[in-house]
């Protein structure tokens, strides 16, 4: 016993990679359809788009980067699915740089492709703007004159769904797809305090512990936690993407990693045991 | 998917940065640093085009330029002054830009975080405690496990007697909180990899997929 032990305290860190790189194959070539729940702050999430009447005016801020696409991307084409199939009108910014071509690609793939919505009536991209906390104040006081221009270069003041944006009263909701900072902390900090307006938030597993709080305190109405959150929201939209695509791999891989925590647990304690007995 | 011979080259680039990237999982490799100098430069140069469009242009040029607001150039001097910082003799002159940058920064956050981050989350721990369903008895668990916590981090008085026991269950409180943090963490990393794997799987279909 104490032999298997001390070779499980030595084990190649690698050994453990190959189970975990298996567990997470397998499921994708032989589907095992585990079934998940959805948790109440992401149908809080569907249920307050759902709430909105047609028509209405909706920001969706994609604060992402291509390192966080496989958990936020889901979310974002799911978002923009439940908005058009709803008909509200998207009016989307970005305060990371690399979150641009990423919302016009979500355009393209879902309102577009799937919806057929037309730019600068159902949709527009008014793209990234540096000044990151300052922008969200900014546009606090005006929305055209914080992006004057859109993604392609249009006149934002001349664009049809624009006609009666000036500033945060008059838009229905903020969805924010939030990568990091400045993203869902900033809106809370910056946004919902000063203009009373209803935020919901698409963010990383690593950042949703931290936003639960606001969760708490209503100062988010909802919240979609990494890709087990888009994945519910999927299921909520009734689309499969990648989020409930990969939630058997997610769920093999938790219980090897489980596994291997128990294990060395058992072996270091029954090792240190071993040790005060001699 | 593979469409067109274009998009074949840029998804098998891809795909061998992602086993390069991988590499590293059995040990440090020059293939990994190709990779890893790829994405730094590739990142540097895009940011660096990007801010210059949409920073340097539209809030420095333009305005002084074409629209003659010579005032524009006071915050184009104090952007200048931080390249100072590479030299060990005039790197002082940069403290000008930054305490300007921070002087902003905590104007902008600090009345608001005050409000938001403290009080407002003070305010939602208030909760009614009952007994009737969960909920009460979940409120109950909030409110002594902050309380707990800051009991924890308050280091005025011994931690001994109920102030000890009240200490440790504040530290149990944030041991639950470390480990959903670090569940959620291992959520992401996992999310990641699927999404690399499912990037390769779709790849290989595609251009091994009608051979075999």
């Amino acid at each position: 016993m104490r032999n298997f032990f001390e070779k499980l305290e030595k084990l190649d860190r690698r050994v453990i990679f190959i189970f975990v790189a298996i567990a997470l194959i397998l499921p994708l070539f032989f589907p095992l359809n585990i079934k998940f729940s959805v948790t109440p702050p992401v149908k809080s999430f569907y249920d307050t788009i759902e709430s909105l009447p047609p028509g209405s005016k909706v920001l969706l801020s994609a604060d992402y980067d291509p390192g966080s696409m496989p958990e936020l991307w889901p979310m974002h084409l799911a978002a923009l699915r439940q908005m058009c199939k709803r008909n509200i009108k998207i009016i989307s910014t970005q305060l990371w740089a690399t979150g641009s071509p990423l919302a016009e690609r979500a355009f393209n793939l879902v309102a577009v492709g799937e919806y057929h919505k037309q730019y600068g009536i159902d949709f527009v991209n008014l793209g990234f703007k540096e000044g990151r906390e300052v922008v969200m104040v900014s546009m606090g006081n005006s929305i055209p004159q914080t992006f004057p221009a859109d993604y392609h270069g249009n006149k934002t003041e001349d664009l049809p769904i624009m006609k009666g944006v000036k500033n945060f009263s008059d838009l229905a909701m903020i969805v924010n797809i939030s990568g990091g900072l400045p993203g869902t902390k900033e809106w809370v900090l910056q946004v919902v305090s000063r203009y009373h307006i209803k935020l919901v938030s698409g963010c990383t597993a690593v950042a949703a512990p931290e936003f639960y709080p606001y969760l708490q305190s209503g100062q988010l109405v909802g919240l979609l936690g990494g890709m087990k959150g888009a994945a519910e929201y999927e299921q909520m939209v009734g689309v499969t993407g990648l989020g409930k695509r990969g939630m058997d791999s997610q769920s093999v891989a938790h219980l090897v990693i489980f596994f291997f925590i128990i294990i060395g647990n058992i072996a270091y304690f029954s090792m240190k045991l071993m040790k005060k007995e001699k | 998917m593979v469409t067109d011979l274009n998009t074949a080259i840029w998804n098998t680039l891809a795909a061998f940065l992602t086993f390069c990237i991988f590499s590293f999982l059995y040990k440090d490799n020059p293939f990994y640093k190709i990779a890893e100098h790829i994405v730094v430069g590739v990142s540097a140069g895009y940011f660096a085009v990007i801010l210059y469009w949409n920073g340097l242009v539209p809030k420095l040029w333009n305005p002084v330029v074409k629209q003659g607001k010579w005032y524009y150039l006071i915050p184009g001097l104090l952007g200048l002054i931080m390249w100072t910082r590479f030299s060990k003799k005039y790197a002082w002159i940069s403290r000008f830009s930054i305490s300007f940058y921070m002087g902003i920064a905590t104007g902008v956050a600090v009345p608001l975080y005050m409000q938001n981050f403290v009080i407002r989350q003070l305010s939602s721990t208030m909760l009614p405690v009952h007994f009737k369903n969960s909920v009460g008895f979940f409120n109950l668990l909030i409110i002594v496990g902050v309380l707990c916590a800051l009991i924890y981090f308050f280091f005025s008085k011994e931690h001994k007697g109920a102030m000890g026991s009240a200490a440790r269950v504040g530290i149990w409180t944030l041991m639950v909180g470390f480990g959903a943090g670090f569940g959620l963490t291992v959520m992401g990393r996992v999310s990641l990899l699927i999404d690399r794997v499912i990037f390769l799987k779709n790849y290989f279909t595609s251009i091994f997929g009608h051979i075999l």
